[in-house]
């Protein structure tokens, strides 16, 4: 064999012990585990059952490392999302970057920086660019498999005796990434092109120095270079901590047991998933579906391009199949298309995303790697919003799809956990937590500034088969989940808390009830060209309920501008402190100026938009949704939410049959027997307005033939056809439509620019994209 | 391997059992017996002979009918929806709630969803009244089949032995 140097020097087939380049390395365990089943070929744990105290002692070591590092270097952030809301993680991959294990946080990036890792393999970086002791690679490019832009990796390779050994990411959530909305999370850019900076696995540093032109050219790019440069320390003081640390396992293990162990714990990690499948679901398929609002023909929604501007729905049909040998596939057919909008994922984004989630009670353990990966097939049909296969696509929100369409799985794996027993695992569907409150301009310091407020990790939660939703307290995607300080956020930003109240009637009623969420009231002060935007649910809510439990509230905006309170509060005068208790009531607006122009409305979603100082935002963070009928809910739990303040009296006497006393304080009291036969009564009722099914769908028939139903709803429909004969042969056969029954998105006159002509990544010169999906 | 009590188990599903016993659930492996002390739970509650198999929902079960041996989906009250391999749902009373005064019954104005993106759906038991389930889709959505289970080979999983005509 020659070996030959390329023209930069670098010599490809040196950094491992048996020659192979990185890429032949990593093919070779892809073959032995599609040949066997077991990761690498791993049909016995061969370190594991010789030496069962050695191979713990370094999970221990590796483990207590990754998690200690994580909180030191969290500390030299001063963004509140990573330091109060740790949004951050560190990552050990092997050198086919497969996760080995990883630190607590936000876990997602298990894969997303594996996949920056298999993207550098596969495009041969080892030769060009080189890979080296000492290096730095960043990447938060979605074309390369991360969530969105402002999710920044930092990967460094680990050498041991001039050999590579691993890899670790350190990931962190930046506040801006520059893209023409300002926050991390932003919109009104509808393309890559406007998404922020992109940085596609660029070397940025050597010898454990950052490079000048990188750090020089990405605060160019980005709006709050502070806490970049922050963020930036965060992650490379992390990784080498790390890599110090694999250093010295190394040294005290040996370099052959911790090279076994760091193959054979994914493989460990594969049958971990195997067996808590069997103990915990039923085998057989589960159908489920979610949906999300794209409201972008309002007003307020400002996008550069005509084509953008149209009313869509996500549609996210799922089915699961739990297999006989407990590995589950899930298939996402009939998904609609991607859009002009920054909501667009990434097949690797999309699947880690449901790791994340799982961890919660499919794998809830420390010993996340990629193992469990392996164990599963996921489907996602190139096209839609899964899998665009558009380098033009944006993604910087592609949180309002990922955790929309996840509830629905929820649902699914929750039917089978209550059909045989493990109540205590049921969730009614993982609560879409928004509103993400955005905006930008010049802060109270003189800065130029950019803000996503990640109130947002505090939402209420989904009910249990046996307890309610917790309040205002978490989102499924960061264990962590902290509503941050108050006073932390009036550093941060230049926004007032004129109120932060439990949002009554937020959760879903249900036997058991969902967590309610909160809201915020936030008046602009001593800012300079400030502006904000909402981003949520309104026109529709993905989290569904359970079982008979309803879905929780769907959210709607309050904005007020020109509001006079500078002058109320000189005047001494009212001022909107409390809770907007009934929206319909327009309670704030009874303390402001004459003159204010308020916005109360269901557009959810909007576009940078000016605000003055003394004007206002509610931030309202949603509530989860409830499971099981609401009449089994138990007579003293109702008492309890209405003397709380978490459900209005209205709603108890329509939806729990509640009969109750009040007394001059304002104290309700329950009437069990009363409430016990009204509970009854309403039952009837039911029987009384229900239709039978099937003359139902008689009705919902001929409307499907005569076409009526509002343009985003069909857009939707003729959107996942165009994508799926399946889901299109389906719908005819369900609603039984004539053979010739059609819906064309070209007769919907709705604007289809990007809808029958792909620009995919893997056309250009010299591009591999790594593909770990069905497609 | 934690083991609980058929009380610790007729607590769960009453939401009653303490807080310390759901947390050992949650965090300890899953106990194997689980299985077979919810299905004798869940018998006690129901007044007929059928042999539960699965639940689908709070009030509703996949039985062995004790008539014929057909596997079939019934309400706590009795009532039969019909065979477990088909979607129970297309046998049950639906009431849509699809315009903006239907929805103020269950939210108060501007916390319940736009109707012409989405309705909700309440699906009854014909005989009892109960709420199954409700779903939340778009318009002309067909209804969700939710679970078909795979009931030989869970059977298989369990150990036991499984129903004659599954
Ligand atoms: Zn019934």
């Amino acid at each position: 064999m020659t070996i030959m140097k390329n023209a930069l020097g670098n010599t490809p087939g040196v950094l491992l012990a048996s020659g192979l380049t990185l890429n032949d390395h990593r093919n070779a365990i892809m073959e032995r585990t599609a040949k066997t089943g077991f990761y690498n070929g791993h049909e016995t744990l061969e370190f594991k059952d010789k030496d069962p105290i050695g191979y713990e002692r370094i999970f221990s070591k590796v483990r207590a490392g990754l998690v200690n590092s994580r909180e030191v270097a969290k500390k030299i952030a001063a963004s509140p999302i990573v330091e109060q809301e740790g949004e951050l993680c560190f990552t050990l991959y092997n050198p086919a970057g497969d996760c080995v294990a990883t630190s607590t946080g936000i876990i997602i990036h298990v894969g997303t920086m594996g996949a920056a890792i298999k993207y550098m393999i596969q495009n041969d970086w080892e030769s060009n660019p080189g890979i080296a002791d000492g290096d730095m690679f960043t990447n938060n490019d979605c074309q390369v498999g991360n969530v969105h832009p402002c999710d920044i990796a930092t990967i460094v390779p680990i050498f041991y005796d001039g050999l590579l050994r691993g890899w670790v990411g350190g990931m962190t959530h930046v506040i801006d990434t520059g893209a023409v909305g300002p926050g991390s999370m932003s919109n009104g850019q509808i393309q890559r092109f406007g998404d922020g900076i992109q940085i596609s696995c660029r070397k940025t540093g050597i010898n454990d120095t950052p490079l000048r032109d990188y750090l020089h050219e990405s605060q160019r790019n980005i709006r709050t270079t502070k806490y970049w440069i922050l963020d930036e320390k965060t992650r490379i003081a992390g990784c080498h901590m790390i890599r110090k640390m694999l250093t010295e396992v190394i040294e005290e293990e040996g370099v052959e047991a911790v090279e076994k162990f760091m193959y054979e714990v994914i493989e460990d990690g594969r049958r971990g998933l195997v067996k808590r499948i069997k103990a915990m679901c039923v085998p057989g398929t589960v159908k489920t579906v979610a949906f999300v609002d794209v409201p972008y023909s309002h007003p307020d929604v400002h996008v550069p391009s005509t084509f953008a501007k149209m009313d869509s729905i996500m549609h996210a049909p799922c089915e699961i199949t739990v297999k006989a040998n407990g590995t589950w596939r899930l298939d996402f057919e009939g998904c609609s298309r991607w859009g002009w909008h920054t909501y667009n994922t990434n097949p690797t984004a999309f699947t880690s995303g449901i790791w994340v989630m799982m961890t919660q009670s499919l794998v809830p353990t420390e010993r996340i790697n990629d193992g469990p990966r392996y164990a599963t097939e996921f489907r996602c049909p190139a096209g839609t919003w899964t899998n665009p296969k558009d380098r033009r696509t944006a993604h910087a929100d592609a949180w309002h799809f990922l955790v929309s369409s996840w509830s629905s799985l929820w649902r699914g794996i929750s039917r089978t956990y209550f059909a045989r027993g493990y109540l205590e695992e049921v969730n009614a569907g993982n609560s879409n937590p928004c509103n993400w409150l955005q905006g930008g301009g010049v802060n109270q310091d003189g800065e130029v500034h950019a803000v996503n407020s990640f109130e947002t990790a505090a939402c209420g939660t989904r009910a249990c088969a046996m307890k309610d939703g917790l309040n205002h307290a978490a989102a499924i995607w960061n264990p962590e989940g902290d509503m941050g300080d108050i006073e932390i956020w009036e550093l941060a930003e230049p926004l007032l808390y004129m109120g932060r109240r439990i949002k009554t009637n937020t959760g879903g009623y249900g036997k058991y009830r969902g967590g309610l969420g909160y809201e915020t009231l936030r008046m602009v002060w001593n800012s300079a060209d400030w502006t904000m935007f909402f981003m949520g649910n309104g026109y529709m809510n993905s989290d569904w309920g359970l079982m008979g439990g309803y879905p929780s509230a769907t959210g709607y905006r309050f904005e007020a501008h020109n509001t006079g309170l500078k002058e109320r509060i000189a005047e001494g005068k009212s001022l909107p402190l409390g809770q907007d208790r009934d929206p319909s009531l327009c309670e704030y607006e009874k303390h402001l100026g004459p003159d204010a122009i308020v916005k109360r409305d269901k557009q959810c979603i909007t576009t940078e938009d000016m605000f003055d100082n003394g004007d206002l935002y509610l931030n309202y963070l949603r509530g989860g949704p409830g499971f099981g009928d609401p009449l089994d809910r138990e007579i003293a739990d109702i008492q309890e939410d209405l003397n709380q303040n978490f459900l209005m009296e209205e709603f108890a006497v329509k939806i729990y049959g509640a009969v109750f006393t009040k007394d001059e304080e304002g104290v309700y009291t329950m009437d069990a027997a009363k409430t016990r036969a009204r509970q009854a009564e309403i039952r009837k009722e039911r029987i009384g307005r229900g239709v039978p099914v099937r003359e139902w769908m008689e009705t919902e028939r001929a409307k499907i033939i005569d076409k009526d139903a509002s343009l985003a709803v069909q857009q939707m429909f003729a959107s996942s056809f165009y994508l799926s004969a399946k889901f299109l042969a389906e719908f005819k056969e369900f609603w039984d439509l004539p053979a010739d029954w059609e819906l064309p998105e070209e007769e919907l006159g709705t604007p289809m620019y990007g809808a029958r002509h792909n620009i995919d990544i893997g056309d250009l010169p010299d591009v591999h994209p790594v593909i770990m999906v069905e497609e | 391997m934690s083991t609980y009590t058929k009380k610790q188990v007729s607590d769960l599903v009453k939401g009653t059992l303490d807080w310390d016993t759901v947390h050992l659930m949650l965090s300890m492996p899953k106990d194997e017996a689980r299985y077979k002390l919810y299905m004798e739970v869940l018998q006690e509650n129901v007044s007929y002979d059928d042999k539960i198999l699965l639940a689908v929902g709070p009030h509703l079960n996949i039985v062995e009918s004790s008539k014929d041996q057909e596997i079939i989906i019934k309400c706590d009250c009795g009532h039969e929806f019909g065979h477990y391999s088909k979607n129970w749902k297309l046998n049950a009373l639906i009431y849509v709630r699809d315009n903006v005064e239907k929805m103020k019954e269950v939210y108060p104005e501007l916390m319940a969803p736009d109707t012409n993106w989405q309705v909700y759906r309440e699906y009854y038991c014909p005989s009892c009244g109960i709420m199954h389930d409700v779903e939340a889709p778009t318009p002309w959505y067909p209804v969700m089949h939710d679970i078909q289970p795979d009931l030989k080979t869970f059977f298989e999983w369990l150990d036991m032995p499984a129903p004659a005509k599954i």
